[in-house]
């Protein structure tokens, strides 16, 4: 087994507050590793330091097998990086940009256009190179820093928060091309606030929160932690809750729970689709009426309050795969 | 989940860091900020029309009512010329300190960081990119100058050092406006940030009236301060009027003092601003 990124208390404080309180990363090569966690967590902070862009108050890391503190020209030179915000010059064409990114990586005049005119065609931007950036979708200017960060054929990835602001079908582009790049043997590391991201794409997840780690394994095994699908029933009547329970109970995996005032119940089950339909043919043979039902998978609110007992904290943008995350409306 | 056969990390290709590197790394940031220049022409134009006015306002409404000498409103232009073109090297600062702020506010910012480039050329890049405007630039002004009735009087060699001495100025001064540009918070800080300082040395100065009209408390700091001395310099070797206030050590050697503060002002704030950028937000 050989590490491609290996991180052992890395510790990083702006101020008085503490971005890293001290975590361990080890990611093997050739698999995708999900940090996951909410804005704040320090998941960001972390890919900074891996990436050289940040020094560490203390511990240490190494990316590629060169220390990020001492032989920082040598990681960069194995890395991408592809950041929150679309890491390229507005005023410059698509062609401009990745030419002057390869340029910057020491790659020939030649060789830079050559890789340039690879990336688009990759990336599905052929028509686009030689456009400016300025008129350029969102999903199409992610996709362009991506192919900006792969200039350089790098081993390992750093992708922070690739996603976040992306339309669905943006995102599921941009999963694919992340599922291409790692079956090619790349080494990513995946920040995400998603868990469906990290369930999608990650290998392994570790998940922070308050710049500790809070939980690591494979995602089922996480999942398993936080418990599986609920179903959550509406009720017309509130008279009809304590019924309505009795009658489903046996088709949950777990005691449903209920509030009152909602005429909400909800029940952990296994098999989440089998179990709607039973649900709602017994709820209809018994005269109660449904308000609303809907299948909940855990969110990273859940992974969360399960976790740490509280829900995730910051101003994410809900823009999230929201659909979901229903009911949820108290989230501070 | 994926399942994956482990690979072995590739044969490292990390190159070793070659000074050459800093020049060709330098080079396709310039034109970086080139291009820049030709998709915005509108930063060019107005980076031009600001000294056109000046120079076309002192030479024909206040110039009248300034007293170079003997030559009258002929003189006074011959005068203002080299004034206007040290002003011009001292504003394009400004411009300078509001990109690099604005570039270390965005993610490119964190992509140059990334790549394995030498870190000085973002700031040499950027500089030399701006100095090529500023040579554009005080072209531009020259040709008004002559159509408004400046000359050059002397040689070919005086005139090519005047200019030689324009355009190391303008290179060392950028730094100035780089190493301010790395400390500001926001580009509408850098804004104004940039200016602030540029107005005493600009102002205070022997650029639009001579040292002798200004009160004595003050001459020594407009005597010394290198924009005076930049345009006292230019006026000598374009053979211009020079009122001069005595024979103090700026007024002696104004060519060589220019030189120097260039010099200077480089071995200064080249160091800093480099430190300050690969320093920022670690």
């Amino acid at each position: 087994m050989t590490l491609a990124i290996k991180a052992s208390g890395l510790a990083k404080a702006y101020g008085d507050v503490i971005a890293l309180n001290g975590i361990d990363i080890e990611v093997e090569q050739g698999t995708v590793l999900g940090l996951l966690g909410p804005n704040g967590s320090g998941k960001t902070t972390t890919v900074r330091i891996l990436a050289t862009l940040l020094q560490a108050d203390s511990g240490s890391a190494s990316v590629g097998g060169f220390d990020v503190a001492t032989q920082a020209d040598e990681v960069r030179s194995v890395i991408g990086l592809t950041g929150q915000y679309a890491a390229v010059d507005e005023y410059l064409t698509g062609r401009e940009n990745l030419e002057l990114f390869g340029r910057l990586f020491h790659l020939s005049k030649f060789d830079a256009a050559k890789r340039a005119t690879e990336l688009f065609d990759r990336f599905d931007l052929s028509d686009a190179a030689d456009r400016g950036i300025k008129g350029y979708s969102g999903g199409m200017r992610r996709r362009l820093d991506l192919a900006a960060s792969l200039i350089g054929r790098p081993n390992v990835l750093f992708l922070d928060e690739p996603t976040t602001g992306l339309d669905p079908r943006s995102r599921q582009g941009m999963w694919a091309v992340i599922e291409d790049l790692v079956s090619e043997g790349t080494t990513v590391l995946l920040t995400t606030q998603y868990l469906e991201e990290a369930d999608q794409l990650a290998d392994r997840i570790v998940v922070l929160d308050h710049g500790n780690v809070i939980a690591k394994g494979t995602s089922n095994e996480l999942k398993s932690q936080v418990g599986g699908d609920r179903i959550e029933i509406v009720v017309e009547s509130a008279n009809d809750v304590a019924n309505a329970v009795n009658l489903i109970q046996k088709f949950g995996s777990a005691p449903a729970t209920t509030e009152e005032v909602t005429k909400t119940v909800l029940l952990p089950v296994a098999g989440g689709s089998t179990a709607i339909v039973n649900i709602v043919r017994k709820l209809d043979e018994n005269k109660i009426a449904i308000a609303d039902i809907a299948l909940r998978r855990p969110t990273l609110d859940d992974v969360f309050l399960s976790l740490t007992g509280h829900v995730t904290e910051g101003n994410e943008e809900s823009s999230a795969p929201a659909k979901r995350r229903r009911g949820r409306k108290g989230r501070s | 989940m994926s399942t994956l056969t482990p690979q072995s990390v590739k044969e490292s290709t990390a190159p070793r860091p070659r000074f050459g590197w800093l020049i060709t790394d330098s080079i396709a940031v310039s034109r970086r900020h080139l291009l820049k220049i030709t998709r915005v022409p509108e930063s060019l134009f107005f980076a031009l029309i600001q000294p056109v006015m000046f120079v076309l306002l002192f030479a024909f409404v206040f110039g009248g009512a300034i007293d170079v000498g003997p030559g009258g409103a002929q003189a006074y232009r011959e005068y203002l010329i080299p004034g206007i073109l040290a002003q011009t090297v001292m504003f394009a600062v400004a411009g300078i300190t509001v990109g690099i702020t604005e570039d270390a506010s965005k993610g490119i910012m964190d992509r140059f960081r990334s790549l394995p480039m030498r870190p000085g050329a973002v700031l040499t890049g950027h500089t030399l990119a701006s100095l090529l405007q500023n040579i554009l630039v005080i072209m531009i002004l020259s040709i008004t100058g002559l159509a408004v009735g400046w000359r050059i009087n002397t040689g070919f060699s005086d005139a090519a050092l005047a200019y030689l001495m324009f355009a190391s100025f303008a290179y060392s001064i950028t730094w100035v406006g780089a190493w301010i540009g790395l400390h500001m918070p926001n580009s509408e800080v850098a804004g104004t940030a940039g200016l602030a300082w540029i107005f005493p040395f600009t102002f205070a100065s022997n650029i639009f009236t001579p040292v002798a009209t200004m009160p004595g408390w003050l001459q020594p700091f407009v005597l010394w301060n290198p924009v005076s001395c930049l345009a006292l310099a230019a006026r000598e070797l374009f053979g211009n009027p020079t009122p001069l206030l005595g024979d103090s050590f700026p007024e002696r050697y104004p060519v060589q003092l220019s030189f120097g503060y260039s010099l200077l002002l480089l071995a200064i704030f080249a160091p800093l601003a480099v430190r300050a950028f690969k320093t920022r937000n670690k």
